[in-house]
C-alpha cells in the first residue's frame, strides 16, 4: 500500500473513532451530550496531535526513537510549578481559578526553563546529549520538590495537582481547548518549512551540517516548539507518559518514507485513534471507570520493552 | 584556494592541532598524511566547520567561512567524515538525493534527478540504486556516501579517508574518479589518507602533519622522499620510481 493510502485509512479510522464517541448512545437530545462529549473530543484530538509532534520532532534531534520530551523534564517543570501555586495561593486562589492565566504562566515558564537550558548547556557543550542528561537530572530534582510539597499541603488540595498527574479526559480544562488550538496551529504552520530540514537531520549531525542545516539553530527552534507542545496536552488533561513512544514508533513502521511530513501525519492519526477509540471502548463498551491514560501506559510500558529488545538485537 | 591561517583546537588542555597554516592550491588533489593522531581529520572538520577550532581562521577564496551562511556554504564545500552509521532506511537513490538539499531544499526538480542519476552512474551503484543501504556491504555502502558527495557538487570536495573499508579495485576506482573531479570538473579535493602509495600515486600536493603541526607542505616529489618520510612517521621508507610514480617500500 502507497503511504498516502495508508494516511487516508488511517485518517477514515481516526474519524469513526471519534463520531463513535461523540455520537454513540447519544439519545435523542443532542443538545445535552454534544457540549460535552464534543470539548472531550477537541481535547484528545490536540492532545494527541501534540504529543505526537513534539515526540516525532524530538526523536530526531536526539537521534533516538525511544526518548519523549519528558526525559528533558518538561512535564516535571509544570507540574512543579502547579504545586507551587497550589502551596503558596491555595486552591482558590487566582492560578487555579483562571486557567487561561494559568495556562499562560506555565508555558511562559517553562519557555524560560528551556531557554536557560539551552543557553547554559547546550550553547556551552554543543552538545544534545548532555543536554538531556542535564535535562534528566532537572525532571528528578522538579520532581523530588513537587512531592515535598505535596506532602506538606492540604489533602483537598493535594487531589487539584493530582489531576495534572493523571491524563484523564473526563474533566478536560474546556477553557483551555481554544488557547491550545490556536498555539497548534501557529506551530503546525511555523513548522512546516522546517520539516525538510529535520529530514537532513536525520542522516546524523555531521552530514546535516555539510548539507548547509545550521544545526544550533534548528535545534534551539525545534526545542522551543517541543516546550510549546508539551505545555499543552500536560495543562488540557495531564501527563501521557508512553503515548509518544508509541505513536511515533507506529508511525515509523506504518510508513515506507523518512519524510516527517508523512511520519508526524501518521503519528497525529495514530494518537488520535488510540486516545479515542481506547477512552470510547473503556467508557461505553466495556463501562470501566479507569482513565486511557492508564491502559495507554501499561500498553506503551510493554511496547518500550519490545523496542529496548529489539534495538539491542542490532 | 582554501587557506587556514594558524589553525588551533585544544581539547581542555591537549593541543590537537596547533597553528597550522596551509594554503590548498585550487583544482588539484591535496592529500593529508601522518600517523594517528596527528590530527589530520581535526583539521579536515575544522576547514569543514564540522568542529569550531580554538583559534585561527579559514578563508575560502579569500572570505572567512564564517561570514559565509551555511546553507550557501554547503554548496560550495562538502565533507564525508569516515564511520556514516545512519539511523532510518534509506535506498542509494534517497541517501544520494540528499546531496542535492543544498540546491532543492528537499524538492528534486528534474535537473536534480538527473545529477543524482549521473552520480550513482559515476560510482558503479546503477543496479542497487533501489537497495536499502544498510543490506549492501561495506565497500558499496561507502560508495554511495561518496555519490552522495558529488550530487552535491561543490568546488572543494573533503574526504575523511574514503578509501576505509574498500578493496583494492574499488580503491583504484575511487581515486581515478576524484581525478577526474578535479581534472574533468575543475574540483579542488582533500584527501585524509592513510595510504601512502595512494597519495603518491593520485595527489597533486601532499601536506604532512605530526604531532598536530604541518611537517612540511609540497608537491609529491618534494614530499615523497625518504628522509622527509623518515621524519613524519619515525620508519624507514624505500622510494623507488616506478612506471612515472613513486612507491614507497616499507612492509618489510
Amino acid at each position: 500500500m502507497r503511504d498516502s493510502a495508508k494516511l487516508a485509512v488511517l485518517f477514515a479510522a481516526s474519524l469513526v473513532c471519534v463520531l463513535l464517541f461523540i455520537f454513540y448512545d447519544a439519545g435523542s437530545d443532542l443538545s445535552f451530550i454534544l457540549p460535552e462529549r464534543g470539548a472531550k473530543v477537541a481535547a484528545m484530538v490536540l492532545t494527541g496531535v501534540a504529543v505526537a509532534y513534539s515526540s516525532v520532532i524530538f526523536q530526531t534531534i536526539t537521534f533516538n526513537r525511544i526518548l519523549t520530551p519528558s526525559v528533558m523534564g518538561f512535564d516535571a517543570v509544570y507540574l512543579f510549578l502547579q504545586t507551587v501555586a497550589l502551596f503558596f495561593f491555595g486552591g482558590g486562589g487566582f492560578m487555579m481559578v483562571n486557567e487561561v492565566f494559568n495556562f499562560t504562566v506555565s508555558a511562559a515558564s517553562l519557555m524560560l526553563f528551556t531557554f536557560f537550558l539551552y543557553r547554559l548547556v547546550f550553547v556551552r557543550k554543543g552538545n544534545v546529549f548532555f543536554l538531556m542528561l542535564v535535562g534528566v537530572v532537572m525532571w528528578t530534582l522538579f520532581r523530588s520538590l513537587t512531592v515535598f510539597m505535596q506532602m506538606l499541603i492540604d489533602p483537598n488540595e493535594y487531589a487539584i495537582v493530582q489531576d495534572t498527574m493523571f491524563a484523564s479526559f473526563n474533566n478536560v480544562r474546556a477553557d483551555l481547548i481554544g488557547v491550545s488550538a490556536v498555539i497548534i496551529a501557529l506551530v503546525a504552520l511555523f513548522c512546516v518549512p522546517m520539516l525538510r530540514k529535520l529530514d537532513v537531520m536525520l542522516l546524523g549531525r555531521e552530514h546535516a551540517v555539510n548539507l548547509g542545516i545550521s544545526y544550533d539553530v534548528l535545534v534551539k527552534k525545534s526545542l522551543i516548539i517541543i516546550t510549546l507542545l508539551v505545555a499543552i496536552p500536560t495543562a488540557l488533561v495531564g501527563q501521557m507518559t508512553f503515548l509518544g513512544i508509541i505513536v511515533s514508533n507506529l508511525a515509523y513502521e506504518t510508513m515506507k518514507t523518512y519524510k516527517h511530513a508523512y511520519v508526524i501525519t501518521c503519528a497525529s492519526l495514530f494518537s488520535i485513534i488510540a486516545i479515542a477509540g481506547g477512552q470510547f471502548i473503556l467508557e461505553r463498551v466495556f463501562y470501566f471507570n479507569i482513565t486511557i491514560s492508564v491502559i495507554i501506559n501499561f500498553a506503551g510500558g510493554i511496547y518500550f520493552i519490545y523496542l529496548l529488545t529489539r534495538e539491542s538485537k542490532r | 584556494m582554501m587557506r587556514t591561517e594558524n589553525i588551533s583546537k585544544f581539547y581542555d588542555e591537549k593541543a590537537v592541532v596547533e597553528g597550522v597554516s596551509v594554503d590548498i592550491p585550487k583544482g588539484k588533489i591535496t592529500s593529508f598524511i601522518g600517523s594517528n593522531g596527528a590530527g589530520k581529520s581535526t583539521l579536515l572538520s575544522v576547514m569543514s566547520r564540522l568542529i569550531k577550532q580554538s583559534g585561527g581562521k579559514v578563508y575560502l577564496e579569500g572570505t572567512p567561512v564564517t561570514d559565509i551562511e551555511d546553507s550557501e556554504l554547503a554548496k560550495r564545500v562538502s565533507i564525508l567524515k569516515q564511520s556514516s552509521h545512519i539511523n532510518i532506511r534509506l535506498t542509494v537513490r534517497e541517501l544520494v538525493s540528499f546531496g542535492r538539499f543544498p540546491y532543492s531544499g528537499g524538492r528534486l526538480t528534474q535537473e536534480d534527478e538527473d545529477i543524482v542519476s549521473r552520480a550513482i552512474g559515476y560510482m558503479d551503484l546503477m543496479e542497487s540504486e533501489n537497495n536499502y543501504i544498510d543490506t549492501l556491504s561495506g565497500g558499496q555502502r561507502q560508495r554511495a556516501f561518496i555519490a552522495m558527495i558529488i550530487a552535491q557538487d561543490t568546488d572543494y570536495v573533503l574526504l575523511d579517508e574514503p578509501l576505509n573499508n574498500l578493496d583494492m579495485k574499488h580503491s583504484v576506482q575511487i581515486m581515478k574518479t576524484l581525478r577526474r573531479l578535479t581534472d574533468e570538473l575543475g574540483k579542488t579535493v582533500v584527501l585524509v589518507i592513510h595510504d601512502i602509495n595512494f597519495a603518491s600515486c593520485y595527489s597533486d600536493y601532499i601536506a604532512a602533519l605530526k604531532d598536530g603541526k604541518l611537517a612540511g607542505f609540497g608537491t609529491v616529489e618534494q614530499m615523497i622522499e625518504s628522509g622527509i618520510l623518515k621524519d613524519i612517521f619515525g620508519m624507514d621508507f624505500d622510494v623507488r620510481e616506478m612506471n612515472g610514480s613513486r612507491i614507497c617500500l616499507y612492509y618489510t
